[in-house]
């Protein structure tokens, strides 16, 4: 009758009922999803008729460069929310009671991370909305959007891992939130989400080059565009799997110890 | 009442074990060495003030902290090495709500049963139950945040009571509620001990301790400085005192020389005609009223008065100190 450790399917249910958690919250508090609703209306407009007459002469031809890289941007903005969540979460009480429950340490964890996706995939389907709206006809239509849709959730699921990180080493929300935010845009800004490579100086070059962000990018670029599923898509998936492996692990403990 | 899941512990008479337990936060010692031995099926008290050690000490026991030195084991699982164990055997109600204060209470009872892997239907039948039990159908469906305090502690302590662990820790269970709300919480204490559970609360409050507990541990600044019986404890700070008010103060003089006599002890008479008596046999007060009024001493009030736990606490607390400054 006294189990040991938790079962794999026990530990999955607990996840989902923690996922289920997470989605009641946002039934309660809906301006939760403000960040992921507002920002991708607003920079795919603001960027799209910024720069799109600089960088690639007109509007129109600037909508296959910029929505890619408004969509991997957006969905890593989306992602460093956990971090805060968590914080915000651990904090409080109802905390020591999961911690006190027979049930899989990444639980609570993992839960959290899933009841995001409902985030991902609204940053997901505004983002191409727009692109549409604007007129952004993809080449891979809309089988291709599917594939980039599924391959974007599934990076933010894996980044979400290191502002979870963040989240649970940091000492308040309001830290948690600086950190995130000095780990997102480096990361988003020096890549080739907005700019082609090949204008800037030849050590950021060497940055944007490595930055998983701009491999994210392209794979995006060369699915929706060309209907080609290239090196970058690999090495996104990859670079995914070797986020959960590093920060999966490291997280939970940290978690476990700290928390 | 034997809990039901007792036949199947690795050691069902002892609920709690502790040795030396030790906790730093930095370099404060928050806990330092508490040994403990806590029998099944009872209410058992650790009495303390603010930052103690109280919350602490439980945090260790309910694998929420690793002690840095010591050791402790619920019913013969140790806290650390068999936790998955441990955490299927208690339930813990925090000192700060343990509940999701944005849902209502019904969702909070309904998730909590299903991580405790209860099924859907299951679930909504035990959340249902517990409301029902702790008086909140009303208020289910609302969110926690229009609860009050009273509220959120009894939904707080339904919590844990879903898997019916058979030790249920509970963290200054009081602290707050109104004096009402309170005697309403100590019966659903002494409740749950009737269904065979065995309870560790922390308090601040002494009556409090000397109402529920069978047996109290006194801590202060991290360590166990006296344990026992609420009788035991009061007894080891001294015996009950026998106070009488004289109608007259001029009768002191043969009512203290009467009482000396029947009690065979010194007793102190305060110049406005009150005599105050040490009284090791309360038997014997039928005797000494007799004698007075054998003597024609008239008597405004008599009252015995036995020391209370707020006395022995002064007088354990006070003696420590005096020994660390010494």
């Amino acid at each position: 009758m006294l189990s040991k450790r938790p079962t794999a399917a026990q530990t999955v249910q607990q996840s989902l009922t923690m996922a289920y958690r997470g989605l009641l919250k946002v039934r309660y508090t809906p301006e939760q999803l403000v960040d992921v609703t507002v920002q991708p209306i607003l920079f795919t407009l603001m960027f799209t008729y910024l720069f799109g007459g600089a960088i690639s002469g007109n509007v129109q031809n600037y909508l296959p460069i910029i929505i890619p890289g408004i969509l991997a941007q957006s969905i890593l903005t989306g992602a460093i929310t956990i971090g805060v969540q968590l914080r915000e979460d651990m904090d409080k009480g109802v905390f020591d009671r999961f911690r006190s429950l027979p049930i899989a340490r990444i639980a609570p964890l993992a839960g959290a991370l899933l009841a995001d996706t409902i985030r991902y995939a609204l940053v997901t389907i505004l983002t191409f909305t727009m692109g549409y709206i604007m007129g952004y006809r993809p080449v891979a239509g809309l089988g291709g959007v599917a594939v980039v849709s599924a391959l974007v959730i599934c990076f933010a699921w894996c980044v979400s891992w290191i502002f979870a990180l963040a989240g649970v080493i940091g000492r308040s929300a309001a830290s948690v939130q600086g950190i995130s935010m000095m780990i997102l845009f480096p990361l988003t800004f020096l890549s080739n989400a907005f700019v082609p490579v090949n204008t800037l100086p030849s050590g950021l070059r060497w940055f944007v080059q490595y930055n998983p962000v701009s491999h994210l990018v392209t794979a995006i670029r060369e699915l929706l565009n060309q209907k080609v599923i290239g090196t970058d898509f690999w090495l996104t998936i990859v670079g995914g799997a070797v986020i959960l492996l590093v920060f999966i692990p490291l997280t939970v403990r940290t978690y476990m110890r700290k928390a | 009442m034997i809990h039901p899941i007792s036949s199947s512990l690795r050691n069902s008479r002892l609920a709690v074990e502790a040795v030396g337990l030790v906790k730093y936060f930095g370099e404060n010692k928050a806990v330092d060495g508490v040994t403990l031995n806590i029998e099944a099926g009872r209410i058992y008290g650790v009495l303390g003030p603010n930052g103690a050690g109280k919350t602490t000490t439980i945090s260790m026991l309910s694998t929420l902290l690793r002690p840095d030195a010591g050791h402790a084991s619920i019913f013969g699982y140790d806290t650390v090495r068999e936790a998955h164990i441990v955490r299927q055997l208690i339930g813990l109600t925090g000192q700060y709500a343990s509940v999701d204060e944005k849902l209502s209470a019904t969702e909070n009872l309904f998730l909590f049963s299903r991580l405790l892997g209860l099924s859907r239907a299951e679930a909504k039948k035990k959340s249902a139950g517990l409301l029902e039990s702790f008086g909140l159908t009303e208020a289910a469906k609302r969110p926690l945040s229009k609860f009050s305090g009273g509220m959120r502690r009894r939904l707080d302590l339904a919590a844990s009571l879903i898997a019916q662990p058979p030790l249920i820790f509970l963290d200054e269970p009081t602290t707050g509620l109104d004096p009402r709300t309170r005697l309403q919480m100590w019966d659903t204490i002494r409740q749950l001990v009737g269904s065979g559970s065995t309870v560790l609360l922390t308090t601040q409050y002494l009556d409090e301790a000397d109402q529920l507990a069978d047996r109290i541990a006194v801590i202060d600044t991290g360590r166990v400085i006296a344990e026992g019986t609420p009788a035991e404890l009061k007894a080891s700070v001294g015996v009950a005192a026998l106070e009488l008010q004289l109608r007259s103060a001029a009768q002191a003089q043969t009512a203290s020389e009467t009482i000396r006599h029947m009690l065979r002890v010194e007793c102190h008479v305060s110049p406005e005609g009150r005599i105050t008596a040490p009284l090791a046999d309360p038997g014997l007060i039928t005797d000494v009223l007799l004698a007075l009024r054998n003597h024609h001493i008239d008597l405004l009030e008599v009252s015995v008065k036995s020391p209370t736990l707020d006395e022995v606490f002064m007088a354990i607390t006070g003696k420590e100190k005096q020994k660390v400054y010494a």
